[in-house]
Order: C-alpha cells, then sequence, then structure tokens
C-alpha cells in the first residue's frame, strides 16, 4: 500500500475516532454512550498538555502518560502527529484542499512556499510554557486537540444535534457558544488563505514537535541536489517545509506527497539528509522571543490583577471536586469534556467570570440547563483529563462513609434575597426552593408568618350564617382567597382566632368550620384578611450550593435565591462558617 | 572519471552514517530523558483534596520550665507611671533577668491592631513597649522583635500607635506580617484552629516570648486583654472564628505559653471598644499587671473594667483548659504602689 494511503486511512481513522469519542462522551449506559470508552485518549496523547501541567504542577498525572508515546515516536520521524493523527489537521488538510480543487499549479506552489512566519507559532509556544511554569496552563487555548474539543463539545455538536436529539434529549446550550464557534470557523477559514494556515503559523503544539523532530534520524529527502525543477512536490506539499530544496524538516508535518508525486521518485524518506540540503528549525528572530518574554510579563501581571484571590467573582462556582483555583489553574485544558458530559448542561464555559486566564473554564450557572447540581452525579470530575476537577467518588462527594467526617463537596451557599422572593417582599406563598432542596434534613427551613393583605386591612364585612361572612363590598384582589393560603380575623385582635377562607363567591366567603369563637362581627364589623407565608430562611452549614433552589426559583431573571462560592470546599481560606 | 565519483560517494555514505548515528544518539537520548523525567513526577493517585503542607501543632512553650513549678508568678503595680510601675513589677518577680538570658531572642507580641494614636489607647502604649523592650536589651538579649497581625493596613498600624518608634528607640525590631510568615496551625484536638495560617514564621529562632496588651472593652468578647491579643497571631479570613469568639480565644490560649505577660491597665478603654475613638472611652484605672500567667492577668483586667468573670467566658475556659489560673489569687500576686 501507498504510504499515502496509509496516512489517509490513519487521518480517516483519528477523525473517526475523534468524533466517535465525542458522541461517546454522553451520560448513560448504552452502547454507544460514556460507559468505559476512553474519550479522553486523544487528548492524553498531547504532549504540550503534558508538558504545560508537568511545568505548573510539578508532577506527571498518569492518564497523561500516553504523550510519551507521541513524543518517542516524533523524536524518531518526525511530525507524524500533525499528518497521521490530529483530527484537526485533517480538517484543515481537507478544507486547504477543497479551496484548492482546479487552481493553477504555479498557484498551488504558490501557496505551499515556505514562508518565514512559520517561525511564528513558536513565540506562542514559548510564551505558553513560560506561564505553565508560573502556575497556569494556557495551552489549551491555542493547542488543536482542546480547541477541536471544546469547539465541537460546546458549538458543533449542539448545534448538529439540538434540533435532531440524537445525543442528548433536550437541547444543550453553552454560555458564548458563537465565540467559540467563530474561532472554529476562523481556524478552518483560514485554510482558504493558504492551506494549513493554523498548523503552519500558529500551532503551539506542531511547534512543539517540530522542536523534537529536531534531530530525526529518519526523514524525507532528495536523493539528488537537483533535478527537473518540477516542483510538483511544492504544490502537494501540506507542511510548507521546502521539499524540493533546502529541507526544513522542523515544518514538515510528514504528509508524503512529495514522496508520492515526485515523477522521477526522487524524494525518499531514509536515514540521510537531503541532498538538496536541510534546516533544522525556522529561522528564529529575537525580537520574536522578546515579544513572547514580553507577552509572559503581561500575562504574568495577572497574579497583580488578584483574581484569583480575594477579589474573586463571587458567582465564580466551579464543579464539585475542582481544585482550590490555584492549582485548577495549572491543570484545566478548558477542552469542555466536563461541560458536554454534565446531565444539567450547568457547566458553562467561563468568559471573564475567572479573570482573564480562566477564559472558557468551567463554571457553574444554575439559570441555563435543566436543573441544579444533582447530589447523586460524579460526571464531571470522571472525564476531566487532568484532575483538575478530581475525580470524586459519591461517597465522596455526598460526605458519607469514610468521608463523613468531612461532610458533603459543598461548591457554594445560597442566599435568600428578601428583596425579590415572593413571600419575603411580595405576600406570595411559594416555597419552591425549600421543596427543591436535596439536602436531608433540608438546608432551607421556614419560618411562617400571617401578613394582612394590602386591600385586606379592616374590611367592612358581618357574618352570615355559622360559616360564612358577608363582605360590604369584593375586595380588589387578584389572588384566590379561596386557595387555603387566606385567613380571615376581626380587625384590631391580632389575638383572636384565625381562620381559614375555604370558599368566595362573590362578598360572600366561606370560612373553614367551625366558626366558633367570639370576636367575629356580627353586623358592622371589620375583619382583616390574612396570607398565610412560608418564609424562606438558610441553614448555610447544610447547604451544598447544589443550586436546586436557584435553578427551581420562580422569580426567573435574578434569582430570589443565589448560589455564591462562599464556604465552597475546594478554598479553606474561602469558607465562611467555622 | 568514475574513480572519484566513487570516493565522493562512499564519503558521503560515511558521513551519512556519523549523522544517521549521532541523530539517533540525540532521539534515544531525549526519549530516555522524556521518559525518566516522566517517571520520577509520575503520579498515578492524581491531586489530593488540598494541596499538602506541613501542619504545626502551635506555636511554642516559652515558659521557664523548671524553674517555676506549682502557680505562676504576678505582681499588680498601681500608680500612673508606666515605665516604672513595669520596672517594680518585674523586679519583684525577680528581675528581668530571671526571665531573659544573655544571647536570649525574644519576641514581644503588642496589640497594634489598629492605626490609632496611643492617646486613645486601642494599642499597646509604647512607653510600656520601650520600657519592656529596653529591659530585655538590659538582660542581654540578642535581638528583640516586636510583632502582631493588626486589623488595619500593618505599617500604618506600627507607625501611628508609636510601637514602631518605640521599638526602634529601644533597639528593638518590627516584624510586619509578611504572607510568607504564615504557615498553617492545627491544635491537636481543637476545633476551630485546624490547618489556619498562624504567624508561625516570626517565632524562627526565639527563645522568650512577651505578650504586652492594653486592657480594652470588646463588644463581642467581653474585654481584650492578653489572650484575645493572641488573636492577633492568626491570618487568613480569621474573623470567621468570631462565630465562636470564646472558643478561638481558648483555643489560641492552648497554642502558645509565654514567657511573660504584661498587662497595662493604667488608662483602660471602658466603652466603645475595641476601637474607642474618643477619650471620653478611655478611664484612668492606674494598675500595671507583670505575670507569668496569661489567664490570672486576664482576670485582674476584668476587674479593671468593672466586670466579672461571667461578663468574659474565655478566662474561666481557658483556665479550664489548662493555659492558666483564672483565680488571680491563687498565684499571691506581689501587690506595690509606685505612689507611695
Amino acid at each position: 500500500m501507498r504510504i499515502v494511503t496509509v496516512r489517509r486511512i490513519s487521518q480517516i481513522f483519528f477523525l473517526g475516532l475523534f468524533l466517535w469519542f465525542c458522541v461517546t462522551a454522553t451520560l448513560g449506559t448504552a452502547w454507544w454512550q460514556l460507559r468505559g470508552w476512553p474519550i479522553n485518549w486523544i487528548l492524553s496523547l498531547d504532549p504540550l498538555t503534558a508538558l504545560a501541567t508537568i511545568l505548573a504542577t510539578h508532577t506527571f498525572f498518569a492518564p497523561l502518560a500516553w504523550a510519551l508515546a507521541t513524543i518517542a515516536l516524533t523524536l524518531f520521524v518526525g511530525r507524524f502527529f500533525c499528518g497521521f493523527a490530529c483530527p484537526l489537521g485533517t480538517i484543515n488538510q481537507v478544507t486547504g484542499w477543497l479551496g484548492r480543487l482546479g487552481q493553477s499549479p504555479a498557484a498551488r506552489e504558490e501557496a505551499n512556499r515556505h514562508r518565514r512566519l512559520q517561525a511564528f507559532k513558536y513565540y506562542p509556544l514559548v510564551c505558553l510554557l513560560g506561564l505553565a511554569f508560573l502556575g497556569t496552563v494556557q495551552t489549551g487555548i491555542f493547542d488543536p486537540l482542546p480547541l477541536l474539543h471544546r469547539s465541537v463539545n460546546l458549538a458543533l455538536a449542539p448545534l448538529a444535534d439540538n434540533r435532531l436529539g440524537v445525543l442528548n434529549d433536550q437541547p444543550r446550550y453553552f454560555a458564548s457558544a458563537w465565540l467559540l464557534g467563530v474561532v472554529f470557523l476562523a481556524v478552518v477559514a483560514l485554510n482558504l488563505a493558504l492551506p494549513r494556515f493554523f498548523c503552519r503559523f500558529l500551532c503551539p503544539l506542531g511547534a512543539l514537535f517540530g522542536l523534537l523532530s529536531r534531530f530525526t534520524p529518519w526523514r524525507i529527502g532528495k536523493t539528488a541536489g537537483t533535478c527537473g525543477d518540477c516542483h510538483i512536490c511544492e504544490q502537494y506539499c501540506e507542511g510548507a517545509c521546502r521539499p524540493s530544496g533546502r529541507f526544513i524538516g522542523s515544518e514538515c508535518v510528514l504528509c508524503f506527497n512529495c514522496l508520492h508525486r515526485c515523477p522521477a521518485g526522487r524524494v525518499t524518506f531514509a536515514a540521510k539528509p537531503s541532498a538538496a540540503g536541510e534546516a533544522g528549525l525556522p529561522d528564529l528572530s529575537r525580537r520574536g522571543l522578546v515579544v513572547a518574554g514580553a507577552g509572559l510579563l503581561l500575562a504574568s501581571m495577572w497574579g497583580v490583577g488578584r483574581l484569583a484571590g480575594t477579589d474573586r467573582d463571587p458567582l465564580l462556582i466551579r464543579p464539585p471536586g475542582a481544585l482550590d483555583e490555584e492549582r485548577f489553574l495549572g491543570r484545566c485544558l478548558r477542552c469542555g469534556q466536563c461541560m458536554r458530559i454534565c446531565p444539567g448542561n450547568i457547566i458553562q464555559p467561563a468568559l471573564f467570570q475567572a479573570g482573564v486566564q480562566g477564559l472558557w473554564s468551567p463554571t457553574v450557572n444554575f439559570r441555563i440547563g435543566s436543573s441544579g447540581c444533582l447530589p447523586n452525579c460524579i460526571a464531571c470530575g470522571q472525564v476531566c483529563p487532568t484532575a483538575a476537577i478530581r475525580p470524586l467518588s459519591l461517597d465522596e462527594k455526598k460526605g458519607q462513609a469514610k468521608f463523613a467526617a468531612q461532610g458533603p463537596m459543598r461548591i457554594g451557599t445560597a442566599f435568600v434575597d428578601r428583596g425579590c422572593c415572593l413571600p419575603w417582599a411580595m405576600d406570595r406563598p411559594c416555597l419552591v426552593c425549600q421543596e427543591l432542596c436535596p439536602v436531608s434534613p433540608k438546608a432551607i427551613f421556614t419560618r411562617t408568618v400571617f401578613e394582612t393583605l394590602r386591600e385586606g386591612q379592616a374590611v367592612a364585612a358581618r357574618s352570615r350564617g355559622p360559616a360564612a361572612v358577608d363582605l360590604e363590598a369584593a375586595i380588589p384582589v387578584t389572588v384566590n382567597l379561596a386557595s387555603g393560603d387566606y385567613y380571615l380575623r376581626p380587625s384590631g385582635d391580632p389575638e383572636a382566632a384565625l381562620r381559614r377562607i375555604t370558599g368566595l363567591a362573590g362578598t360572600n366567603l366561606t370560612l373553614e368550620s367551625p366558626l366558633a369563637g367570639p370576636g367575629l362581627p356580627a353586623t358592622g364589623g371589620r375583619v382583616d384578611i390574612l396570607v398565610r407565608l412560608q418564609r424562606p430562611f438558610m441553614d448555610a452549614a447544610k447547604c451544598t450550593g447544589c443550586g436546586m433552589c436557584e435553578h427551581g426559583c420562580p422569580v426567573s431573571g435574578q434569582r430570589a435565591i443565589r448560589v455564591y462560592s462562599e464556604n465552597e470546599s475546594r478554598s479553606r481560606p474561602g469558607r465562611m462558617l467555622i | 572519471m568514475k574513480q572519484p565519483k566513487d570516493e565522493e560517494r562512499l564519503l558521503a555514505a560515511g558521513m551519512n552514517r556519523r549523522d544517521f548515528l549521532k541523530r539517533l544518539g540525540y532521539a534515544s537520548v531525549v526519549a530516555l530523558a522524556a521518559g525518566g523525567g516522566g517517571l520520577a513526577l509520575y503520579d498515578s493517585k492524581g491531586p489530593a483534596s488540598s494541596p499538602a503542607q506541613k501542619v504545626l501543632t502551635g506555636l511554642g512553650d516559652f515558659t521557664l520550665r523548671g524553674k517555676t513549678p506549682g502557680p505562676g508568678k504576678m505582681a499588680i503595680v498601681r500608680g500612673t507611671d508606666r515605665a516604672l510601675m513595669l520596672a517594680r513589677g518585674v523586679e519583684a518577680l525577680g528581675g528581668m533577668e530571671a526571665f531573659v538570658q544573655k544571647g536570649d531572642r525574644v519576641l514581644i507580641k503588642v496589640n497594634a491592631a489598629f492605626a490609632t494614636p496611643p492617646s486613645l489607647g486601642a494599642t499597646t502604649h509604647p512607653e510600656v513597649l520601650a520600657a519592656v523592650a529596653s529591659l530585655c536589651v538590659k538582660a542581654g538579649a540578642s535581638q528583640v522583635l516586636v510583632t502582631d497581625n493588626p486589623i488595619n493596613d500593618p505599617d500604618s498600624c506600627f507607625e501611628i500607635s508609636g510601637l514602631a518608634n518605640a521599638a526602634r528607640g529601644a533597639g528593638a525590631r518590627i516584624v510586619i506580617p509578611r504572607a510568607s510568615l504564615f504557615a498553617p496551625v492545627s491544635l491537636p484536638q481543637g476545633k476551630l484552629i485546624e490547618d489556619w495560617p498562624v504567624l508561625a514564621g516570626v517565632f524562627q529562632g526565639v527563645t522568650k516570648v512577651m505578650v504586652v496588651s492594653p486592657v480594652k472593652d470588646h463588644h463581642r468578647a467581653g474585654a481584650s486583654m492578653t489572650l484575645k491579643n493572641y488573636y492577633g497571631f492568626l491570618g487568613g479570613r480569621r474573623n470567621v472564628f468570631h462565630q465562636d469568639i470564646n472558643g478561638i480565644i481558648t483555643e489560641l490560649a492552648q497554642i502558645l505559653k509565654p514567657t511573660l505577660c504584661v498587662l497595662d491597665g493604667t488608662v483602660s478603654m471602658i466603652s466603645n471598644g475595641p476601637t474607642g475613638g474618643s477619650l471620653s472611652d478611655l478611664k484612668e484605672t492606674g494598675t500595671m499587671v507583670v505575670s507569668t500567667d496569661p489567664v490570672a492577668a486576664d482576670a485582674v483586667g476584668v476587674e479593671l473594667l468593672g466586670r466579672s468573670l461571667a461578663d468574659v467566658p474565655y478566662i474561666l475556659m481557658a483556665g479550664k483548659a489548662g493555659a492558666g489560673q483564672a483565680d488571680y489569687h491563687q498565684l499571691n500576686p506581689v501587690l506595690l504602689n509606685t505612689k507611695a
């Protein structure tokens, strides 16, 4: 079989595998759902992830060890990953190919000419590794594998599936998905400007592979310094690595088109240098490295901004099991796996809630999605490729068995906003929050009060029969006084017994019997009409911040009960209660 | 014509082989290094729920062990001249030489809580600090450090309270509570001080500890004197502990056993504490307590405020926890009067 055929099969295989893992990253027990499929395998092949997390955490998280295989193979044969495996590389290659169908050989050759700016990608790499060394892993923003995972998880898959409902029964929503879509479309569209634009000019993973392939024993080369100069190899070169001239090994993505297309069979993949000479790396300029260093300096000022410290957005809630903010940012790739898997669709990509350094990192938003954080769900931590969200057991999340002493995992605390809560501010019975509180005993408890209605003060009335009262005029209330929540009491006698209103016809109120007891006006008296309100209170020591209350609150905009990161388990200095 | 071409080819082949072997070597070395590095840093368990840190169990016991068995020693001195009262009191307990030996490194914990002038009595009076520090230096201390983690901005507190000036004048050094000086402490069997940042770094090499405190009203704790002054060792968002103020002071009393306590009740803040802010909040109470027992010292201070032990529960609680003797009469205090 020809090597380009092998390469194409490999590309189709890896792209297919990538898409398949995106499909299987669906919560469920069907054969095509998350039930042991290694959905992070392609992410774990990524040496940039491995290197950046090592620099930030000084540990090498076991599941990332697959990267060693990628590194080893790259050291010996070059950037095979770009040509044979990278799913984004494949997408770029296909788009670039489509965009150039029918173009003249000269135009193709021009498009694949090596450009000095291809060295640019090394500068972001330097900057990203520098940042990792300072403790914040930002590689995932630009790294093609997290980028593609994020784009598919949060923009493309919902776009395709929200109408079909194959992957998820309910449509999935992700805040600022448009931005993720724009980034992805831009990466794809750039292939129309130049083929594999992202790979050649921007990809930090490609740059890392370029460095690793500096000394590959085997590489592309020519058997004769001069040939017919047909430049057919250049017309089909994916890496723009100058196969017909002084070959730049670090730019070669091992597409093998040159070898396949050369009419004279002069291109080889062999253990010797090209007869036309070779260059190890593209020319890196000092100026570029200075710019990268300046970028590093700028980014290191994030720490001065104190965004991860005491001035953190109190609405920044991380999924259960997330490490404290500092260690979290030393691991999170922004791949979106946690957001993809969350059955409630409440894990959302942060825009700036977590500061610039937390772009697209997971934050919990209880207003989007179908529920609060489910007490019996630990999916997000189980799919996190780097344990930025620790893989919790149910016991640890719920604080039972050997975790009983430390109590349940708290992601925040809910606070009642008495200014917009129905029973607190509007004399309306409600209590959805207390009903939904999944903690036992409930973190939300109530205190019952009777409040006189605004229109129900000292209403002229007289009793009629043993269980009825006639009002002199109908009172203009919009509530159903016979709903069981409303009561009647003689005016000016707060000690008198309250009578539940059970029926209403015009001005005639039926009261719960027996109607015995003094105080109801026989003739010409006045009564108050009261509402029975159960007002919610929070026992913060029991609240886990699951957000069921916030999600269910009928005040649909800014909810009348809201979860703040206060008292979250992950940051001990953030604890509110002792 | 043919001969040299062959030679050239052979030469090129040889160079190629050498180059190939060199590259093979490089690639293998880097691969092995990557593998070895990966193995060395290999983490099969994943991150722990909280970052691993060495946790201390306390700040130390600086009492003069062996020399003073049984109850502590105490002097209660009446008067108005702080330096004189202190000197008399210390003298009554055997002189500073009994507590500080040549070469000792002494840490003085003051109450520098607020950036207010000394006249308002919200902080340790600089005259007392100067007197204590001078006595320590005279007794042969190699270094005298003064510290607190105050409520207001630290630099401002030490300067405006006059404590920085007093320290400089007496040859002592102010230690500003930098973040790097805090380390987590867990009190064994404690409920509140658990993996909590405490100003432990200033204790590096310290051999004697003096706690020098004013007598103040405190709305939450009942009174702020010697034991409440320990609150200034806490770091982090320590105000969560106001939910159990007596509990936290009792635990604080157990993490440190000082060498000597000086409680300055020459003028006491009797209202609007612990900030005060007006001279009308102060009252002349004319008393200086010098004691090896912080609990007993506070028991005297409570009387200066016209309150009882029932008003300030942490004193009895700290006594019960073994931090000292709440019934200060048990110490047979030496009573002195500098005016006489």
